[in-house]
């Protein structure tokens, strides 16, 4: 292995500068360097921590010689989407308005997680504005670009995070997701990603965007490199009061058990799809052998209230500079922004009201299932700018269409690895494995199941 | 004035002047557009009968 073919993942890595077959500086060198060479062309990175990325590794490298544990994810090198506060670093958020803001005087609590199990941050993310969006077409910053065909969007909101870990930069990133914003890009990226249980990752110091909603987790190029991550971002966060406090659970050393014992189905209806991303599940299915069909009920509704949900919180977040400053803002988001602020009281409440109901509903089904299977996004990545996606036979608006599979389930907290596969030698796209709340490890048990199949394909695209 | 029913225009001008949120006739059209969105979602939502009973989801811990 060397340190710097963009292929290498976060568990190689660490084993390697754990054993001192490479040193975490080499590491974190050739990380920079393949930043520094890729990054015109993908726009992932809105920032470079390089001295930082040096700092830590060199650190690394030191406790290694004094025969410490230096965490088990030594030398990993890991960016984070610009909505993670970085000690000394102005968190944007994808804004131009929050640029004008302080650099951040602490590190987000899942930045300083991973650090503390030894991986070097070596930079911040390319996102939506404020995290509105499923494209990553930010006007202020720039696209990101889809490694595997740079006319396409990476998705969004965290498009820079998976850009980053598709293009071969980075084998471990962190995101957020609201409606869809990791499983979304990991979708277009053909990347594997995790938004855990509502509550379960800590949220300190890190930007909200729709709080009833907002959940963080990492992206990565294996369902082992995914656990590992997930493991080490574990733990109570006090600085975020949505976070349960659930003790940590170790994913990893239940991987080996793959799907067995677990009751698996598809879930049809709303989230029948059709196309590529039909396929994509119905390949998984045959290989998980789930011949069963489960019909998630009032999914759509379950949309419209996470749509409305957001539209509110994201605006009243941000109503101050809306009043002040409406200019400043993305153009691809200000109209959306604007009009979240006039929704009705009547609607919101009814929003929340109806989660509860929605909620107890699908509880319901997992009596009966552990796991269900459903498309991460209808189609694999539009192109940059592209407008409108077909859907049996009708042109509808691509943006928010891109989060229809995945709001739903959001919407209610549900743990959900989104795993990258290409029927067909297709452009990537993702399917999202569904468990119980607090459940991520079932999850993670069938993507890794589904890799060890030789069914997932997260080959990065390298050039 | 009825926004659940495809009335945006009106709508937008009111609600913004009551929240004192100044409009830009520029921004005008987008955000009526988007309003129309969300007032779609909320149809689906409002026509949908839930019992009293039914709490709202967020529980406050103090």
């Amino acid at each position: 292995m060397t340190a710097h073919d963009g292929r290498s993942g976060a568990l190689a890595i660490a084993g390697a500068v754990r054993s001192g077959a490479l040193s975490a500086e080499a590491v974190a060198e050739a990380a920079l360097a393949r930043i520094a060479e890729r990054n015109a062309a993908l726009n992932a990175f809105t920032t470079v921590t390089a001295e930082r990325a040096r700092r830590d590794a060199q650190r690394i490298d030191a406790t290694l010689a004094l025969g410490k544990d230096p965490g088990p994810l030594a030398g990993v090198p890991f960016a984070v989407k610009d909505l993670f506060d970085i000690a000394g670093v102005v968190t944007r958020a994808g804004s131009k308005i929050d640029a004008e803001g302080a650099p951040a005087a602490a590190d987000a609590t899942l930045v300083r997680r991973l650090a503390e199990a030894g991986a070097v941050l070596v930079g911040a993310l390319n996102m939506d504005e404020y995290a509105y969006g499923f494209t990553t077409e930010n006007s202020h910053y720039g696209p990101s670009h889809n490694p595997h065909d740079l006319a396409r969007i990476a998705g969004g909101s965290s498009g820079g995070a998976a850009a980053s870990v598709a293009g071969g930069l980075v084998p471990l990133a962190l995101g957020s997701d609201t409606n869809g914003s990791i499983r979304v890009p990991a979708s277009l990226c053909g990347t594997f990603g995790l938004k855990p249980t509502y509550g379960r990752l800590g949220r300190g110091g890190a930007r909200l965007f729709a709080s009833s909603l907002d959940h963080v987790g990492p992206f990565a190029r294996s369902a082992a490199d995914l656990a590992a991550a997930y493991d080490a971002l574990q733990g109570p966060d006090p600085r975020d009061p949505a976070c349960a406090g659930m003790p940590a659970e170790a994913s990893q050393p239940l991987l080996g058990r793959g799907a067995d014992g677990l009751r698996i189905a598809v879930a049809g209806g709303y989230f029948a799809g059709s196309g590529v991303a039909a396929e994509a599940v119905a390949i998984a299915a045959r290989a998980l052998g789930a011949d069963q069909q489960v019909e998630v009920p009032e999914a759509a509704r379950a949309r419209a209230a996470a749509f409305v949900i957001t539209a509110a919180e994201g605006a009243n977040l941000h109503l101050a500079d809306l009043k002040k400053r409406p200019g400043d803002f993305d153009p691809n988001t200000r109209d959306r922004f604007l009009a979240g602020a006039l929704v009705p009281a009547a609607w919101v409440v009814q929003a929340q009201r109806f989660r509860r109901w929605y909620r107890e509903r699908v509880m319901a089904l997992f009596e009966a299932v552990d796991v269900l299977l459903a498309p991460a996004t209808p189609c694999p990545a539009p192109l940059i700018g592209q407008e409108t996606i077909e859907t049996a036979g009708i042109a509808v608006p691509m943006r928010p269409y891109l989060g229809v599979y995945t709001q739903p389930l959001s919407f209610i907290g549900l743990p959900v690895v989104a795993v990258p596969l290409r029927p067909g030698g297709s452009l990537p796209i993702g399917v999202q494995i569904v468990a119980a709340p607090w459940r991520e490890a079932d999850a993670l048990r069938v993507a890794a199941a589904l890799e060890q199949a030789g069914v997932t394909n997260a080959e990065p695209a390298l050039d | 004035m009825n926004v659940e029913t495809g009335e945006g225009e009106g709508y937008v001008d009111a609600a913004a002047a009551a929240i004192g949120l100044p409009l830009d006739p520029a921004h005008r059209p987008g955000v009526v557009l988007n309003m129309l969105r969300i007032a779609e979602m909320a149809a689906l939502l409002m026509e949908f009968p839930l019992p009293q009973e039914c709490e709202p989801a967020p529980v406050f811990v103090p």
